[in-house]
């Protein structure tokens, strides 16, 4: 499969990037790891006229704590999230996250960033950055914003993202003592889209009661899901047995899955119910250990 | 546009048109033939190349991607006329049938034995996880890539 023919450009400069894209609008695409945008293109699901490469732009591919946040470059790529021991030994929803992914090959090329500015509700970080409660810096002609990422997914394949803008960034807080995160998929097979999915963070307070809960739900919807009345009904509480059941319930309820290959509507809903017990049993536990 | 690449060593200039993919440069322009284009849809990793000693899908990269790029494909491993380990095991352990695949899955086990000279099964199954074979089943090529760890570490 060939892609219709297009202009590339290089940028060497984050200046010059956002430059290019203020002048070439919508005909534009920003290749990062090209994971998602090249096969679309080889589909000729998507032509753009213009493709601007950010890969020649020195100093976005880095991962490290800084001022509590957890930040992750533009073009850090998967597989450094999983080499990584801070995200191994801090950010467990991430690890968990970066190990189901596509496969090892595309991880090797598919950054962080792009799986978010990609807008396909089907991918796995947005439902972790939502469960993370992240925000991402956004770079355009006029400057730079930063967006929460409850306000970032507007729609399949949508977000707040201008034109203009690149997605710098991603600014994960650092999680509390006596915080602990998992992320459950179901997969067909290695390098499918999940049937359903689902992201659980969660900091318990001395008590053992939860003080903070998010949880996000992947390939159940138009747009990532934010589980918030399911996240309403486990804080402050004490997560025992009937408290799970009742916050996984919400959690399915707010899940507007529909029928494909991977199953009924009804049956992945149900997924997400057992999903998020799961997850959040998991989340737990590796809360209770730190 | 230009392109300036390294390829096993050696290193090649070309003009490309930037639609063109890696795996068509390096079949079809460079003659390097090594490398199969299998499904074409980034799933089956029959297209693995090393780029800067990754292993990455050929098929899903442009060539001008790896502009002033190292590269290696499959007929890198050979040395003096001499197979790689990793190629001896897939002979002594008949890690192939039809042999689609193998370009592909000698190039990610390449990789991974650097980084992980001592593997356990689910570590090599685990590493060969986007690279699919539709003849053997997995059983005899984790068996090969286990027989050239042991080579590598001096077993053989």
């Amino acid at each position: 499969m060939i892609p219709a023919a297009f202009a590339y450009h290089a940028p060497t400069s984050l200046a010059e990037a956002t430059s290019l894209l203020g002048k070439l609008g919508d005909g534009a695409k920003v290749l990062s790891g090209g994971q998602s945008l090249i096969p679309l293109m080889k589909l000729r699901l998507t032509s753009p006229p213009h493709v601007v490469d950010i890969n020649g732009i020195p100093g976005l591919a880095y991962l490290k704590e800084a001022d509590g946040f957890l930040r992750i470059g533009a073009l850090t790529r998967e597989c450094e999230l999983d080499d990584s021991e801070l995200i191994r030994t801090r950010y467990p929803l991430l690890h968990d996250v970066c190990k189901v992914i596509a496969d090892p090959l595309v991880r090797n090329l598919a950054t962080v960033a792009g799986n978010l500015a990609h807008g396909d509700p089907a991918n796995d970080h947005p439902a972790a950055m939502l469960a993370l409660g992240a925000e991402v810096v956004a770079l355009g002609g006029t400057g730079e914003r930063r967006i929460p990422i409850a306000s970032f997914f507007t729609g399949p394949f949508e977000t707040a993202l201008r034109a203009d803008e690149i997605l710098t960034e991603i600014r994960v807080p650092v999680p509390a003592p006596k915080s602990g995160g998992a992320y459950m998929k179901l997969e067909r097979k290695v390098g499918d889209f999940a049937t359903a999915a689902v992201a659980v963070q969660v900091t318990l307070s001395a008590a053992g009661a939860c003080e903070y809960v998010g949880i996000g739900l992947t390939n159940v919807g138009l747009t990532p899901i934010q589980a918030t009345r399911a996240e309403a009904a486990l804080k402050g509480k004490t997560p025992d047995d009937p408290v799970i059941a009742e916050a996984a319930q919400l959690a399915a309820d707010s899940a507007e899955p529909s029928d494909d290959l991977r199953g009924p509507a009804e049956y992945k809903k149900d997924l997400v119910r057992v999903l998020t017990t799961r997850a959040l049993r998991r989340a737990l536990e590796r809360a209770a250990r730190r | 546009m230009q392109v300036d690449l390294t390829i096993n060593g050696e290193k090649h200039q070309t003009d490309v048109e930037p639609r063109l993919l890696l795996v068509h440069l390096i079949r079809d322009v460079l003659r390097l033939t090594g490398t199969h284009i299998g499904c074409d849809t980034t799933h089956c990793g029959a297209c693995t190349v090393l780029l800067e000693g990754r292993p990455v899908k050929s098929c899903t990269l442009f060539a001008v991607q790896a502009n002033g790029k190292q590269l290696m494909t499959v007929e890198g491993l050979e040395q003096d006329g001499k197979l790689h380990p990793l190629q001896e095991g897939f002979m002594a352990e008949h890690g192939l049938q039809c042999g689609y695949c193998t370009p592909g899955m000698l190039m990610t086990s390449f990789a991974f034995l650097q980084k992980h000279p001592k593997p356990s099964e689910d570590d090599i199954r685990w590493a060969i996880s986007g690279n699919l074979c539709r003849c053997t089943g997995y059983v005899n090529i984790v068996k090969a890539v286990q027989h050239a760890a042991a080579t590598l570490n001096g077993g053989a």
